[in-house]
Parts: C-alpha cells; sequence; structure tokens
C-alpha cells in the first residue's frame, strides 16, 4: 500500500477495533428482508454524501483549488428538488433539475477561478454564502417537507445495501475510470504542480480547473439530494451544514496535499470513512455531546500529526538552487 | 585585459575569503574571494546563475557557507540571519521592494525600530527622524504620506532609506535600477553617492553595463559560481567586462560538427517576423528563421533574448508587429496555438516553467503531447513508453527509469526530459531558451551534439545562450541583443567570439540605460 495511506488506514481500524472494544456487536451483520443491516452498514450510509463531495473536493484541491460552496450547493439541490416535488413535480424531473442547477453553479465557481482569477477560497465563499440564501428564497425559508417513494430511494432506499452507497461507490468508481483511463488525472495533476509549466506545454489549464470545479458541485449536488431524501425534507439552513469542512478534512487525511498536485481517490474514502467512523464512535462510546467537537478535534489533530513527515525540521534556510 | 587587482587600501571593511556555497548536487560559490572597501561603490556582475545572490545571501548569514571566512573591519564574523547582519551594519535591500504600501513612509522606514515614548509610539518623533533621514539623501518627501501613494522608485528610495536608517555601514543593493527609467536611475545614483561620500560601503548588484561605468568604482565578476576577476572601473573596458561575465569557457567541450551550406534553399522561410515587438520587452525587430537552420541569440542578461523568445512562442502576446508561417500570417493568442503549428519552446527557468516536478518522466515526456491531444485521448499506454524509451535512449537520460519522478533527477537529465517532451510533438521549429545553464559539461555537449542532429535533420532551431562560445560553436547566423534591441544578425561562418562580443559590449545605445 502506498505509504501516505498507511496513517488514515491505521486510525481508520483504530478507530473500528475501539468500536468493538465498546459495543462487541459492532461488526455484526443482519440480512433482514433481503436488506444488510449493522452499524458498519451505518457508519458507510451516513458517510456517503461525505464521501461524494470529498471525491469532488479532492480533484478541485488537486489542481491547487479549494470548493467551499459544496454545503450551499448541496442544500440548493434538496431545495430544488423538494420544492420541485411539493408543486406537484415528478423526482425524476425534480433530481435532474437539481443536478442542472448545481452545474450551472459549479460553472459560477470555475468562471470566478479561471477566468477572472480569482483565488478560489474567496471566490467559493462567495456562493458558499450566497448559496444559503438562495436555498432559503426557493424554500420561502420553510423546511420543505416531501412524500415521494421514487425520492426516498436516493437517500434511504436498499437494493441489499443501502442505495446511497451504491451511488458513492458507482461515483468513486467512475471517477477513478475517468482520470486514470484519460488523460485527465494527469493533466489534473500537471495544473496543480505546476500551471505555468502546463500552460507552456500547451494544456488547456482553463478547462480542467473549469471541468473539476462542475464536477465538485454535481457530486455536492448529489449528495444534497441524499441528504434531503433521507429526511424527506428541504432545509435550507442545516442541510450539509459544515460539509466542506469534513470533506477537505477527508481529503487532506487522505494524503491530497492543500498545495495540489498527486491526489489519492482511496485516500479520500479512507479519509472520509475516518471521519464517519470517528462521528459514530463519539456516540457509541458516549463523549459528552459538548465534548464532541474538541475530541473530534483532537483525533483528527492526531492523525494529522502521525502523518505529517517527521526527521527534517523545517528548513530555516532557503533550499533554493539558482544562484544569482 | 585590466589585472585583478591585489592590494589597493590597507583595510578592506568587509572580506570574504575562499567562500564555498552548497546545495544539493551543486555548488553554487566556489572559493570566491572579495572585499569591499568604505566608500566605494563596488558592482557585483554575472549572468543568471552565477552566484551573485548567492555571495549576498552568504554574506548577509542568509545561507551557511560550506567553507571559508567572512572578517568585518578585521574581525571574523559569522551571522546566523539577515538581522544579526543587519545589526552588525550590513543592510540589504532586495530587487523587489518589501515594504508595507498602507503604513506611512516614516513607518516604513522606522518599522520595528520606532521611537518610543511610555510604551507607545511617538509619532511625532517617527516622523521627525525619518524627514531627517530623507533630508540627509536629499529628498522630500513628506514622511506622513501613505507609501502605496508613491511611484514604484520613491518607494525604492524610501526601501534605501530604511535600509541607512541603521546607520549601515554596507548597503547591498541587489538590482535596485530594474524597475526604474532612467531619471529614477539618475536620482538613485545621486543618493547612492551621497552615501558613498559619508563612506558607505556600498555593493550594487545590476546586469546593466552603462550603470556600472557610470556609478561603480571597482568591479567584481562572478561566472558559474567563481570570481573571474576584480577590477577597476576605470581601467575596464567595456569588451573586457563583457568577456569576464560571458567569455570563454574552458571546458572540454567536445567541437561540435559545424554544418555549411545550401541550407537557405527553401526560399519562404519557415517563420517571419516582421517589425515584432512588446513594449518593455523587446523593441520590433525582424527575424527569419528557416528549416535545417540553427540560430543563436547573444546578448546579456536583460538584453530581451528571453522577451524575444517568447513572442515567438505565443508565450507572451506582441503589440506591434506580425508572424509570417510558411509566408501566411499567424496570429498566436496562446502558446497551444504555437504548438499545434509546429513551434517548441523550452524555457530558461527549468524549474518554474518547464518540469512538473511532481510528476514522473514519462509524464513529464508526454504532457506536450498529451495537451495536444486534450484529456479525453489519452496518448496509449504502450505509445507512451515507446515514446520515452525512445528519447530516453537517443538523449541517454539517466537514471532510464521512466517512473522516477523527474524531481530526483540532475539538471541536466532534467533538461533532457524537457527536450524530449518538446521532440515527441515533432515540431518544425524548436526554441531552446538557455538549455544548457547550469548543467555539467558532459550533459553540455550532448545537448549541442543533439541539436546540429536536429538540424540536420531539417528542424528550425532558435537557441538562446549566455554563454557566447556556446552559441558561436552551433549556430549558422547568429542574432545579437543589446538593451532590448537586436542590433546586427551575423552569418555563422564569419563570426567569431570577438566580433559578438564586440556588438554586445559597444555603447552605441546608451540612451537607453534604464533598458526600456
Amino acid at each position: 500500500m502506498n505509504r501516505r495511506l498507511l496513517w488514515p488506514a491505521l486510525a481508520l481500524v483504530a478507530l473500528l477495533v475501539l468500536n468493538l472494544v465498546v459495543t462487541p456487536s459492532f461488526f455484526e451483520l443482519r440480512i433482514r428482508d433481503g436488506h444488510l443491516f449493522g452499524s458498519l452498514v451505518d457508519v458507510l450510509r451516513n458517510g456517503a454524501p461525505t464521501v461524494l463531495i470529498a471525491l469532488g473536493m479532492t480533484l478541485v484541491i488537486a489542481t491547487r483549488g479549494i470548493d467551499l460552496s459544496v454545503g450551499a450547493v448541496a442544500a440548493i439541490a434538496g431545495a430544488v428538488a423538494c420544492t420541485h416535488l411539493a408543486g406537484g413535480g415528478d423526482a425524476v424531473t425534480g433530481m435532474v433539475l437539481a443536478l442542472l442547477v448545481c452545474a450551472v453553479l459549479g460553472l459560477w465557481n470555475g468562471f470566478l477561478v479561471a477566468v477572472l482569477g480569482i483565488q478560489p477560497i474567496i471566490a467559493t465563499l462567495v456562493l458558499m454564502i450566497a448559496g444559503r440564501g438562495v436555498a432559503m428564497l426557493l424554500t420561502e425559508g420553510q423546511i420543505v417537507t416531501v412524500d415521494d417513494d421514487v425520492f426516498r430511494q436516493v437517500g434511504a432506499g436498499f437494493v441489499v445495501l443501502p442505495v446511497a452507497i451504491l451511488i458513492s461507490l458507482a461515483v468513486l468508481g467512475g471517477v477513478a475510470l475517468v482520470t486514470r483511463r484519460t488523460a485527465l488525472g494527469m493533466l489534473i495533476e500537471s495544473v496543480g504542480v505546476n500551471p505555468e509549466a502546463s500552460r507552456l506545454a500547451g494544456v488547456r489549464a482553463r478547462t480542467i480547473i473549469w471541468t473539476v470545479y462542475v464536477f465538485a458541485a454535481l457530486c455536492a449536488g448529489i449528495a444534497g439530494l441524499m441528504i434531503s431524501s433521507n429526511v424527506n425534507a428541504a432545509d435550507a439552513n442545516n442541510a450539509g451544514l459544515w460539509i466542506e469542512m469534513d470533506a477537505i478534512l477527508a481529503v487532506v487525511i487522505g494524503g491530497t496535499l492543500l498545495t495540489g498536485g498527486r491526489y489519492s481517490l482511496l485516500g479520500t474514502l479512507l479519509g472520509a470513512l475516518t471521519i464517519q467512523t470517528l462521528t459514530t464512535t463519539v456516540y457509541t462510546i458516549g463523549v459528552p455531546p459538548t465534548a464532541t467537537l474538541v475530541f473530534k478535534a483532537a483525533v483528527v489533530i492526531v492523525v494529522c500529526l502521525l502523518q505529517a513527515p517527521r526527521g527534517a525540521p523545517v528548513p530555516r534556510r532557503e533550499p533554493e538552487v539558482v544562484g544569482s | 585585459m585590466t589585472e585583478p587587482l591585489t592590494a589597493a587600501q590597507p583595510q578592506p571593511l568587509v572580506d570574504l575569503r575562499g567562500m564555498s556555497v552548497e546545495f544539493p548536487g551543486v555548488k553554487a560559490l566556489r572559493e570566491v574571494d572579495f572585499r569591499l572597501f568604505p566608500g566605494e561603490v563596488h558592482a557585483l556582475m554575472g549572468e543568471n546563475g552565477a552566484g551573485k545572490s548567492t555571495l549576498i545571501k552568504a554574506l548577509t548569514g542568509v545561507h551557511a557557507p560550506s567553507a571559508g571566512r567572512i572578517t568585518l573591519d578585521g574581525a571574523p564574523v559569522s551571522f546566523t540571519g539577515p538581522a544579526q547582519a543587519q545589526a552588525a551594519g550590513i543592510s540589504t535591500v532586495y530587487q523587489e521592494v518589501n515594504l508595507c504600501p498602507n503604513l506611512s513612509v516614516a513607518e516604513n522606514i522606522l518599522l520595528g525600530r520606532e521611537p518610543r515614548r511610555l510604551g507607545a509610539i511617538n509619532g511625532r518623533a517617527m516622523r521627525a527622524r525619518a524627514a531627517r533621514l530623507l533630508g540627509r539623501m536629499g529628498l522630500t518627501i513628506d514622511p506622513a504620506s501613505a507609501l502605496g501613494n508613491h511611484p514604484i522608485a520613491i518607494r525604492q528610495l524610501v526601501a534605501i532609506a530604511r535600509a541607512v536608517a541603521v546607520d549601515a555601514r554596507v548597503l547591498i543593493l541587489d538590482e535596485p535600477t530594474s524597475s526604474l527609467d532612467t531619471d529614477e536611475v539618475d536620482e538613485l545614483f545621486r543618493i547612492i553617492r551621497v552615501l558613498r561620500d559619508d563612506g558607505v560601503a556600498v555593493l550594487f548588484v545590476t546586469h546593466f553595463l552603462e550603470q556600472v561605468f557610470a556609478i561603480s568604482d571597482r568591479v567584481t565578476v562572478l561566472r558559474n559560481g567563481s570570481r573571474v576577476g576584480e577590477y577597476d572601473t576605470a581601467r575596464l573596458t567595456r569588451i573586457e567586462l563583457v568577456s569576464a561575465m560571458i567569455g570563454r569557457e574552458l571546458g572540454a567541450l567536445a567541437e561540435v560538427e559545424r554544418r555549411t551550406g545550401d541550407r537557405h534553399a527553401a526560399p519562404t522561410p519557415l517563420l517571419r517576423a516582421q517589425g515584432l515587438g512588446r513594449t518593455g520587452a523587446i523593441a520590433p525587430f525582424d527575424l527569419d528563421l528557416h528549416a535545417g537552420e540553427v540560430v543563436g541569440l547573444a546578448g546579456l542578461l536583460g538584453s530581451g533574448r528571453t522577451e524575444l523568445a517568447r513572442l515567438l512562442f505565443g508565450a507572451d502576446r506582441a503589440d506591434t508587429g506580425r508572424l509570417l508561417l510558411d509566408g501566411r500570417p499567424l496570429r498566436l493568442r496562446s502558446p497551444r496555438a504555437a504548438i499545434a503549428r509546429g513551434i517548441a519552446f523550452s524555457s530558461e527557468d527549468r524549474k518554474a516553467e518547464g518540469l512538473v516536478t511532481d510528476l514522473t518522466v514519462r509524464d513529464n515526456m508526454i504532457l506536450a503531447l498529451q495537451a495536444a491531444r486534450g484529456w479525453a485521448r489519452q496518448v496509449p499506454r504502450r505509445t507512451a513508453d515507446e515514446l520515452v524509451a525512445t528519447y530516453v535512449e537517443r538523449l541517454d537520460i539517466r537514471p532510464a527509469d521512466p517512473d522516477a519522478v523527474v524531481a530526483t533527477l540532475s539538471g541536466g537529465n532534467q533538461q533532457k526530459v524537457l527536450l524530449a517532451r518538446w521532440l515527441i510533438t515533432r515540431p518544425r521549429l524548436l526554441i531552446l531558451d538557455e538549455p544548457t545553464r547550469g548543467i555539467d559539461v558532459g550533459a553540455k555537449a550532448q545537448l549541442q551534439r543533439v541539436i546540429a542532429d536536429l538540424a540536420a535533420e531539417g528542424m528550425a532551431v532558435l537557441f538562446v545562450s549566455a554563454e557566447l562560445e556556446e552559441v558561436v560553436r552551433i549556430s549558422d547566423r547568429i542574432v545579437v541583443l543589446r538593451d532590448r534591441h537586436k542590433v546586427a544578425e551575423l552569418s555563422g561562418a564569419g563570426a567569431g567570439v570577438d566580433e559578438v562580443l564586440e556588438l554586445i559590449a559597444s555603447g552605441r545605445t546608451t540612451a537607453e540605460v534604464g533598458g526600456r
């Protein structure tokens, strides 16, 4: 296994073992009505939106970018789908519509970053703030509840495994295939490592950057549909709240550097699962709710420290070679 | 050539003996001696990579020398950082002005050394002290005005005021004139003279010859990390200085076979530039490039070599003139457009503009080809492997491992990887900007041979190099640049090093002191 993946993998295993000790039934799986149940399945299902968003985030971060707007985009996706359903619309149309809106939002982010050259953190902050407002406008400030069997499947359905898990795995497989079977992955890394060299080599950096932001927004859209489908409602204020932070964390724990370049989809998956298992662990071992965030933060810091390159103190002298 | 000085003044203020600085794999400075006397302006000259910045950084404690010693005023010193050097009276003003535009002039000058009263900053005293310092330099700037409201030239002068505010005995100016126009340079020089007459030792780094002769008392020339010599400016001719900087490399370079004859057979040049130019970069020039011909571009650093090359590739956009490809007008909106028409450009700045350091040798080599095909049509793995294997062998790249991360290769091998990247695209015109900089002699000879072979196969090559001998040896034609103007074009058969040196060094266009 890649050495970068060692620590997140160990952290995940450690958390799972901890759960096993506290809850001996943690690894038990049962099949009921042809559906697979168990704590592990719950972890995967609850983590599915984070996994999806983190996948999109991985590619954005690989180009030296970051997308803070994914949580707001998820909320918009839920709002679009639910208001469409509440207005008597069809579930499939509603979801397609939601994803189209997300694609447009991704184009907007890409436009700000790739064409106007605004720093990604600022450019996507715009939509992070404004997006919740847009979702509020769509839902008119209410929590829009829906009751639709097709829509419910996305977040709460089962085909042996929860549908949400299947969707996330399918997207993971799809991205892995597309980025590694075409040259997209290499060009993304190339733009992330050295944008100027890439431009001089004829890489269409702008198109690539645009692509990753649209992809991130689409991932966020699907995640948003899952979240709102799971609760049969669109909550403009709380759907996908802070999920961008979990996603960024998942990417970082997975070994992709925020400075861009080489990325690891598998690492991101491990990172997202680690975070989700951590959240579950907090409940199973009975950390008081008031201390939950502190506990999570502590674990994350430990993982990041373990991962950081050691032995080499921060260089005080400049390592540059070129004289004059 | 003027003999290096042996003993002039009795006691140098700064005395560097046998300074060596090593970076992983590179000797950036080799046993360099350097002396600086009080009340002199000393120019430090050399091409890119000669070691000027390294010398300054070794002196100011930024880089730790691997050998050698520094004495200041007769006492041995060893600085562990610029702050210590500054405390000892050595102040440095860098090329990019490191000031805060949102603060006032007075605050910038005295930042970190503000006069205080009862713990609070005494604004009035601070402005008064700043005014005194500015007055000493003959400047009438309101110390209370925001620095950001002043032009870059004034900011440069404020940076100098800040540097001398600590009672500097040594003032180091690292290319202070590169963003100034002629009048501003005059003003700067006036201030430098004031400081010099006050007994400050001024170390002045520039690449403008005119300025060296206008301001400096003595000159030290570095080349490839070694000191070439120390000279009295008054007894130094322009041509001696230039040949010290870029002249005869005494390397064991294999003679590249010179091809002569009927290589101008095709009447239409492959690429023709007519009045092509870009303001502030290169004055309008005409240039014809023929298939099968190596054209060398000679000139000093800052003469517009790189700028000219970038225009031909569309890396920068020309604002006057036009390009003709095969006699048909060509508009280059981007490097991508140039690549699509068979033009390749390998930048002088390997790290910043060439290599994608974290990727493998294979990825780096096929990058340009892949980019031209678009992301959806991946170069088939087998094709890529074959291409990479071909060029690894042809260019003798070591280690011969396509999966090696390119950052781990030596400079010469990295350069070959970049060359391979472009050869894989089968260009008709190959523009190489300093492909041999910072690589060892053996790799240099190999690259030169490859270039000669490529031209023999019918490729047009534009070869840019700071090393004159090299340009003269492999070029069929030599274009000479000076102060961002094309000043001459020599056919290779007749061109000798001396003739080109003469052209580069002659000061016929003295008006362009500021280089723009």
